[in-house]
C-alpha cells in the first residue's frame, strides 16, 4: 500500500533542510516517464515515479500510491467591522496515520495560503515550491470578488495544495499539516522569523557583490540560463493565448452582428427564405459554438500557462538562495583559511553540509519540477488541440446539416472560381 | 415569350457551353435563365479572358494607368461541333462597359438591366486595398464584367440589340456608333423623373410593390455585406495569431530537449493555419461579389419603377389635360361658366367676347383637343406597353435572383464546410506533435 513507499526522509520532518539519501531512486526522473503514445507508465509498488504525480488529473493509477487528497471549493463571502473577504473550503482525506482524522475540512483564505507559501519556502529554500495565483490582478482592473476572478483563484488554489499533495517533501511538512487541519491558525502563525535571519542578508549580498557567480558550479550555471530564456519563452505563450482569446470573443460578437443580416432579409423574401434562414440559424450555432471554445480554452489553456509563467519567477528566486547558501559557507570558509577573523570550523562544516543538502534538494526537485512542466504542458496543449478539433468538427456538422436540408451533397467540391494562377 | 419544356434544354445547353477560355476560367456558377431560343449567347460564346495594364493620354491629355479587358468571341456552332477556331478578341475599359449599360438603360427602360461590377471596392475589410489597380480586385472585376455580358447576352430582350453585338465585335468606331443613336438625348431628365414620382397619382399596385421590395433588398443586401465585412476582419485577426505560436513554439524548442520536437513541428502547423486564412477569404470574396450584384440589381429594379411611375404620370398629367381642355370647349359653347376662369371673370366685367373671337377660339381649341386625344392615345400605349413588358422582365428577375441567390449561398455553406475540414486537420496534426512531446 501507499504508505510503505514514502521516502525514509518523510520521517525527519523537523529539520529545516531535506536528508536525501536516495538520490540514486530520485534518478528515474529524468528518464522518459510516460510511453510513446502518451499514457503514463504502468503502476508498480517499488518505483519511487508513483510518488510523483506525473499528470495533474491523472484516474485510478496513481490514485492508488496517493495517500492525501485535498480539494478547494465553495467559497464564501465573509464580512466583518474592517473588511471583506473570501474564504475557501479546504477538504483534505487521507490515510496518513499521523493525520487525526481521515477526513478534515477547514476555512481558509488566501492570507492563509501565502502563510503556507512562506513557511515551506523557509523550511525547504531551494526547493520549487508551485506558485500561487497573484495577489492583484493589476491589468483589466478585475473587480476583486466578481464571480470569474474567485473561480479562477479558486481553481488556481486548489492546483497549488495538489501540487503540494503529492511532492515527496512538501506534503510531509508539519506546516502543510497544520493549514490543512488547524481550526485556528494564529497561534501556528506566531513562530519566529525562518531561517534567513534580516541581519544576515546584508552581509550576504555585499559578499555576493564582490564574488559574482564565478563560484556557481556549472550545472547551476546552465540552469539559470535555461530558466532566463525559459521565462521569456512561457510569457510569450501565455500571450499569444490569451491574445486569440480575445481575438476570438471579438469574432463572436461580430458573428452576432451578421446572423441577423440573414434573417431579416429571409422575412422580405418568399423563395429564398428557407436557404437564408437556414444560413443565419447556422452562423448563430457557429457563434456559439465559438464562445463555448474560447471560454473551454480560457479554462483549459491559461491557467496552466499562467502558473508556469509564475514558477519563472520562484525558479529564479530558488537559484537565488542557493547561491546565497554558497556565498554563506565561502565566507565563513575564507574566513578559516585566511585566519584572519576567529573562525569556527564546526560552522563552516555545518554550512558546507547545508550548502550540499541544499544543491541536492535543489537537482531533486529541478528533474521533479521538470517532469511536471512536461507532463502538465503536454496534457493542455494536447486539450487546447482537441477542444480545438471538437469546436471544427461541430461547426462541420451544422454546415453539413444545412447543406442536407436544401438537397446538397456536402462532400461535392464546390463549383466555384478558384484564384488565378 | 416561350416558356416551354425548351427551357430545360436551353438550360442545359447553357451549361454544356460552358466558355472554355485560354486561361480556364468559367462563368460564375449561375446559368442565366433563358427564355427565347434566339438569345445572342446561343450563337455565340463570351468570355472576358485577361486584364492588362495600359498608360495612356486621357481628355485632358494627362497620362493616366487604366486597365483594359479582353473580350473573346466565337461562334457557338463551331464550339459545338468540337471545332476549336481561334476567339475574335478585342480590348475594352470598364468606362465603356459603363457606356453600354447607360445606353441599354436609356434604351431599354421596361428591362432590369444587369449591373456593372463596382466602380470602386466597397465593404472592404482591411487586407484588401480599395485600390482600383490591386491585382484581386482586377481579377474579381474581369469575373463581374464577364458575368455582365453573359447575363446581357442571355437576355430574351438586350441580346438582339446592335450596339451590343458591336461591342462584342468590332473595337474601333464603336464610341461613335453608340453616341449616334442619340440615346443620351432620349435619357429622362432627373428632374422629370423626380417629379413624377413625387406627384403621380395611381401608380399600378405591383410596381409600388416591387419599388418597395428593390428599397428593402438594397438595405438588407448592405446590411449583409458591412456584416461580413467585419467577420472577415476578425476571422483574419484570430488566424494570424495563431502564426505567433509558431514563432514562440519555435523559440521555445530551442531550449528543451525532450519537447522541443513536437513544440517545433506544432509551431509550424500553427504556421500554416495563420496562412490559410488569405485563400479562405479570397474565396469569400466571391461570394461577397455575388451578392454584391443583387444590391446593384436593386437599383436597376429601381429604375423600371421609376420609368412606370413617369409613363403613368405622363398619361394622368396629358389626360388631366384633355380633360380641362374639353371643358374649356363645352364653357365656350354653351356659355355656361362651371369653373372660376379668368375669362369668366372678364366677361363678367367687360361683356363676352364678340362671336367671331369666340369660333377662333373654339376651333383652336378642337384642334387641341385632337392632339391632346392623340396623346393620350400614345401615352396610354408607352404606359400600357411599359406596365406589360416591365411586369415579364420583373417576373424573370425573380425566377433568377431566387435561382442565383439561393446557389450562392450553398456555395458560402460548402465554403464553411471547407474551412471547417482544413481546421480540423491541422488541430489533428498539431495534437499528434503535442502528443509526442
Amino acid at each position: 500500500m501507499a504508505a510503505q513507499d514514502t521516502p525514509s526522509s518523510a520521517a525527519d520532518l523537523s529539520a529545516p533542510v531535506l536528508d536525501l539519501d536516495e538520490d540514486d531512486d530520485l534518478e528515474v526522473f529524468s528518464k522518459k516517464t510516460s510511453l510513446s503514445d502518451g499514457r503514463p507508465l504502468p503502476t508498480s509498488p517499488s518505483s519511487m515515479t508513483n510518488q510523483y504525480h506525473l499528470d495533474q488529473e491523472e484516474p485510478d493509477e496513481n490514485l492508488k500510491q496517493r495517500d492525501l487528497f485535498i480539494s478547494v471549493d465553495n467559497p464564501e463571502s465573509h464580512v466583518t467591522a474592517i473588511e471583506t473577504f473570501i474564504m475557501y473550503r479546504v477538504l483534505t482525506r487521507t490515510t496518513r496515520p499521523d493525520f487525526d482524522s481521515s477526513e478534515v475540512e477547514v476555512m481558509r483564505r488566501y492570507q492563509e495560503f501565502s502563510w503556507l507559501r512562506s513557511k515551506l519556502e523557509e523550511s525547504h529554500p531551494t526547493l520549487i515550491i508551485p506558485p500561487l495565483p497573484e495577489k492583484f490582478v493589476v491589468k483589466g482592473m478585475v473587480e476583486r470578488f466578481s464571480e470569474d476572478f474567485i473561480e479562477t483563484r479558486k481553481r488556481a488554489l486548489h492546483r497549488f495544495l495538489q501540487k503540494i499533495s503529492v511532492h515527496p517533501v512538501l506534503s510531509h511538512s508539519p506546516h502543510l499539516k497544520a493549514f490543512l487541519t488547524a481550526q485556528d491558525l494564529t497561534p501556528h502563525k506566531k513562530q519566529g522569523p525562518g531561517l534567513f535571519s534580516r541581519m544576515g542578508d546584508t552581509v550576504r549580498s555585499m559578499a555576493q557583490s564582490v564574488r559574482g557567480s564565478r563560484g556557481r558550479p556549472q550545472e547551476f550555471c546552465t540552469l539559470q540560463d535555461y530558466v532566463d530564456r525559459f521565462s521569456t519563452n512561457i510569457s510569450s505563450v501565455d500571450k499569444v493565448t490569451q491574445r486569440i482569446i480575445r481575438e476570438q470573443r471579438e469574432y463572436v460578437d461580430e458573428l452576432h452582428q451578421y446572423s441577423p443580416a440573414y434573417s431579416q432579409w429571409a422575412e422580405l423574401e418568399e423563395g429564398l427564405s428557407e436557404p437564408l434562414q437556414g444560413v443565419s440559424r447556422s452562423l448563430e450555432l457557429c457563434a456559439q459554438e465559438t464562445d463555448a471554445q474560447a471560454q473551454d480554452l480560457s479554462d483549459v489553456l491559461v491557467p496552466v500557462l499562467h502558473e508556469y509563467v509564475l514558477c519563472a519567477d520562484t525558479l529564479r528566486t530558488v537559484l537565488r538562495r542557493r547561491d546565497n547558501i554558497q556565498t554563506d559557507f565561502e565566507v565563513k570558509n575564507e574566513a578559516l583559511a585566511t585566519k584572519k577573523v576567529d573562525q569556527d570550523m564546526e560552522e563552516v562544516e555545518a554550512l558546507s553540509d547545508r550548502l550540499e543538502q541544499a544543491n541536492q534538494a535543489l537537482r531533486t526537485d529541478w528533474r521533479h519540477w521538470r517532469s511536471n512542466l512536461r507532463s502538465d504542458v503536454r496534457t493542455a496543449l494536447v486539450s487546447a488541440a482537441d477542444r480545438n478539433l471538437q469546436y471544427y468538427e461541430k461547426c462541420l456538422a451544422v454546415w453539413e446539416s444545412f447543406l442536407l436540408s436544401q438537397k446538397v451533397d456536402p462532400a461535392q467540391h464546390h463549383n466555384h472560381k478558384s484564384s488565378s494562377t | 415569350m416561350a416558356e416551354d419544356g425548351r427551357d430545360e434544354s436551353l438550360a442545359t445547353d447553357e451549361e454544356d457551353s460552358e466558355p472554355s477560355c485560354e486561361d480556364g476560367t468559367g462563368s460564375l456558377s449561375s446559368a442565366p435563365m433563358l427564355e427565347d431560343g434566339s438569345t445572342l449567347i446561343r450563337r455565340m460564346e463570351i468570355c472576358v479572358a485577361e486584364a492588362e495594364k495600359r498608360t495612356g493620354k486621357n481628355a485632358v491629355n494627362m497620362g493616366e494607368n487604366y486597365t483594359v479587358y479582353l473580350i473573346e468571341t466565337r461562334p457557338m456552332d463551331a464550339v459545338n461541333e468540337g471545332r476549336n477556331p481561334a476567339p475574335d478578341s478585342l480590348w475594352r475599359r470598364y468606362s465603356e462597359f459603363e457606356l453600354l449599360r447607360n445606353y441599354l438603360l436609356v434604351s431599354y427602360p421596361c428591362v432590369i438591366v444587369p449591373p456593372l461590377p463596382e466602380k470602386r471596392a466597397e465593404f472592404v475589410w482591411h487586407k484588401l486595398s480599395a485600390d482600383n489597380m490591386d491585382p484581386d480586385f482586377v481579377e474579381r472585376r474581369r469575373v463581374g464584367l464577364e458575368n455582365f455580358l453573359l447575363r446581357v447576352a442571355s437576355h430574351p430582350v438586350l441580346s438582339n440589340d446592335k450596339i451590343l453585338h458591336h461591342f462584342l465585335t468590332e473595337e474601333h468606331g464603336w464610341k461613335e456608333a453608340v453616341y449616334e443613336t442619340g440615346f443620351q438625348a432620349k435619357a429622362d431628365s432627373r428632374l422629370r423623373a423626380l417629379s413624377a414620382t413625387f406627384r403621380v397619382r395611381n401608380p399600378d399596385k405591383r410596381f409600388v410593390e416591387m419599388k418597395h421590395y428593390s428599397d428593402e433588398l438594397q438595405s438588407h443586401t448592405s446590411q449583409l455585406l458591412r456584416a461580413r465585412a467585419r467577420v472577415a476582419d476578425r476571422l483574419y485577426g484570430v488566424y494570424k495569431v495563431h502564426g505567433n505560436y509558431g514563432r514562440v513554439f519555435s523559440e521555445w524548442s530551442a531550449i528543451e530537449r525532450e519537447m522541443g520536437d513536437g513544440l517545433q513541428s506544432a509551431g509550424h502547423h500553427m504556421d500554416a493555419f495563420a496562412a490559410s486564412i488569405d485563400d479562405i477569404l479570397e474565396e469569400e470574396e466571391h461570394y461577397a461579389d455575388q451578392i454584391k450584384e443583387y444590391l446593384s440589381f436593386a437599383e436597376a429594379l429601381r429604375a423600371v419603377c421609376r420609368k412606370h411611375e413617369l409613363t403613368q404620370f405622363e398619361l394622368e398629367v396629358s389626360t388631366q389635360d384633355l380633360i380641362t381642355k374639353r371643358q374649356q370647349r363645352e364653357e365656350l359653347a354653351t356659355g355656361m361658366v362651371r369653373t372660376f376662369s379668368f375669362k369668366g371673370v372678364t366677361n363678367k366685367l367687360f361683356g363676352a367676347e364678340p362671336p367671331e373671337q369666340r369660333e377662333a377660339r373654339l376651333k383652336l381649341l378642337e384642334e387641341l383637343i385632337c392632339e391632346g386625344e392623340e396623346t393620350v392615345r400614345e401615352k396610354t400605349l408607352e404606359r400600357q406597353e411599359h406596365v406589360e413588358r416591365g411586369l415579364i422582365d420583373m417576373q424573370r428577375f425573380k425566377q433568377q435572383k431566387d435561382k442565383d441567390l439561393k446557389e450562392a449561398l450553398l456555395s458560402y455553406a460548402l465554403m464553411q464546410v471547407s474551412m471547417c475540414k482544413k481546421g480540423i486537420q491541422v488541430w489533428s496534426n498539431a495534437k499528434e506533435c503535442f502528443l509526442k512531446m
